[in-house]
């Protein structure tokens, strides 16, 4: 069922999700990558805060291109998700609420999505342009010398993505592909 | 000997990595038209609709097409008869990458060490082929190329008792092991035959022929056309979300090989496979 959310997300909303859900996203979400997700671990360990309090956060994995002058960003689409699984189950038991990616993941963070109630969700890869668009500011908040890969604040308007992993464990890439397959 | 000046080739570099990130060929269009008409799957036919929709933004408001604007890779074919004047060929296709990158807008991916992981903060240096061929022209081709996909890609060292039947599993293999990951659809492109590394230059090549060219080869054609038959009835779809398009075209090249050998190279493409020739 199509649904609009608001970010960061509330439990209750999270536990509504079900795989196969397109929605739209209103609100704040933060972008990490790689080289993000490695710093934030290294916080981690050595007992330092996060850059933002993940409870019901939505970290989108993109990293944009340079944006124009007079625009709040370049082209921002989704990266490959299963990068950052090795880091995501400790953002998850801190509450993390939802991320923002595409490609599988691991049997490690879908388990840690299930335990901690969160979500997955995919966005178009390859659709930069497009979802640009829906960004509507950007602010580096932390990480600055990393350039793209810096942590990003932005401010999004119906971001368009679509459940892939909910609270009970559905995977939309296992099922789905299952009703086209004839392979 | 035919001169040409470094700065005719850095002001040309610039322009193909601006114009190879914000436009696709005609041919690639055209393919993911037709795949939107085709397509069974209602989500996929929306995401593809999408693509389309995003390419039109791309071109219109010069936003690049995908935000991962590649690592560049250029094949070079050199006329042996052709004179560089002003510096090293090399250091001028740089040049070129560095401007278009900055002045273009262009995301820099790349990082300076394979481990110590610093950004060179200019997208240098790109990755260069060269061939040496006859005559007094410089043939420049750009294909900027995204890591989801190039992370996707495999090389099999077959042996030749598996043949026609184990290149074909290995392909189709890469391309399930890839799924969602690699941003379908996609383009295959495989390279067979040659030794470990000749391969690997063969898929990549292979991406850069118009994805509505089959090989001149009978049989390899034939391979290419029932491989993207049966890529096509994975499943895996539009976004990996499910659907009947998972990918565009399927490119083979072959080479010569070693009487002990089969190499296998599948170099994946997201559908934003992008690549430019200029000649000088």
């Amino acid at each position: 069922m199509e649904k609009h959310l608001s970010a960061p997300f509330q439990k209750e909303e999270i536990l509504s999700l079900r795989a196969g859900d397109p929605v739209f996203i209103t609100g704040t979400v933060y972008t990490a990558r790689d080289a993000a997700h490695k710093r934030m671990h290294e916080a981690l360990l050595s007992g330092r805060s996060l850059p933002f309090d993940p409870e019901g956060q939505v970290i989108y994995y993109m990293g944009p291109s340079p944006a124009r002058e007079g625009r709040p960003i370049g082209s921002a689409g989704p990266t490959t998700a299963s990068r950052m699984d090795r880091y995501t189950p400790e953002l998850l038991k801190l509450g993390l609420g939802g991320m923002i990616g595409k490609g599988k993941r691991s049997l490690e963070v879908k388990q840690a999505i299930r335990e901690n109630g969160a979500v997955y969700l995919a966005a178009i890869g390859g659709a930069g342009a497009l979802l640009s668009k829906a960004v509507l500011s950007s602010e580096v908040i932390a990480y600055d010398d990393l350039g793209t890969e810096a942590i990003r604040k932005l401010q999004v308007k119906d971001l368009p993505a679509v459940v892939v992993i909910d609270t009970e464990g559905n995977d939309l890439y296992e099922t789905a592909i299952g009703e086209y397959a004839s392979e | 000997m035919r001169n040409i000046l470094t700065d005719k080739i850095i002001e040309t570099v610039k322009e193909m990595c601006i114009e190879a990130n914000h436009f696709l060929a005609p041919d690639m269009k055209e393919a993911l038209e037709r795949a939107a008409v085709s397509e069974r799957s209602p989500l996929g036919k929306r995401i593809l609709s999408q693509l389309e929709e995003n390419l039109s933004i791309a071109g219109k408001e010069m936003i690049p097409i995908c935000q991962d604007t590649g690592m560049a890779v250029f094949f070079i074919e050199v006329g042996q008869d052709v004179h560089i004047e002003g510096g090293a060929l090399s250091d001028a296709v740089n040049e070129g990458v560095r401007r278009g990158y900055t002045e273009g807008y262009l995301r820099k991916s790349v990082v300076s060490d394979p481990l110590i992981r610093e950004n060179t903060k200019d997208n240098t240096p790109a990755v260069i082929h060269y061939d040496i061929v006859p005559g007094d022209r410089l043939k420049i081709t750009i294909a900027p190329k995204g890591f989801g996909s190039e992370n996707m890609s495999r090389i099999f060292m077959l042996k030749p008792a598996d043949g026609e039947e184990g290149v074909k599993n290995a392909v189709l293999g890469a391309v399930k092991d890839a799924g969602p990951n690699a941003c379908p659809p996609m383009v295959v492109g495989v390279g067979i035959g040659g030794t470990f590394e000749k391969c690997a230059l063969l898929a990549k090549k292979a991406l850069t022929r118009p994805v509505n060219e089959r090989s001149g080869i009978p049989y390899v054609r034939d391979m290419e056309e029932e491989l993207l038959e049966r890529i096509n009835k994975t499943g895996i779809g539009p976004g990996g979300l499910g659907g009947s398009t998972t990918a565009l075209a399927v490119n083979i090249e072959t080479y010569p090989t070693h009487i002990a050998g089969l190499p296998v190279a599948v170099n994946i493409c997201c559908h934003v496979n992008r690549h430019v020739v200029r000649e000088i």
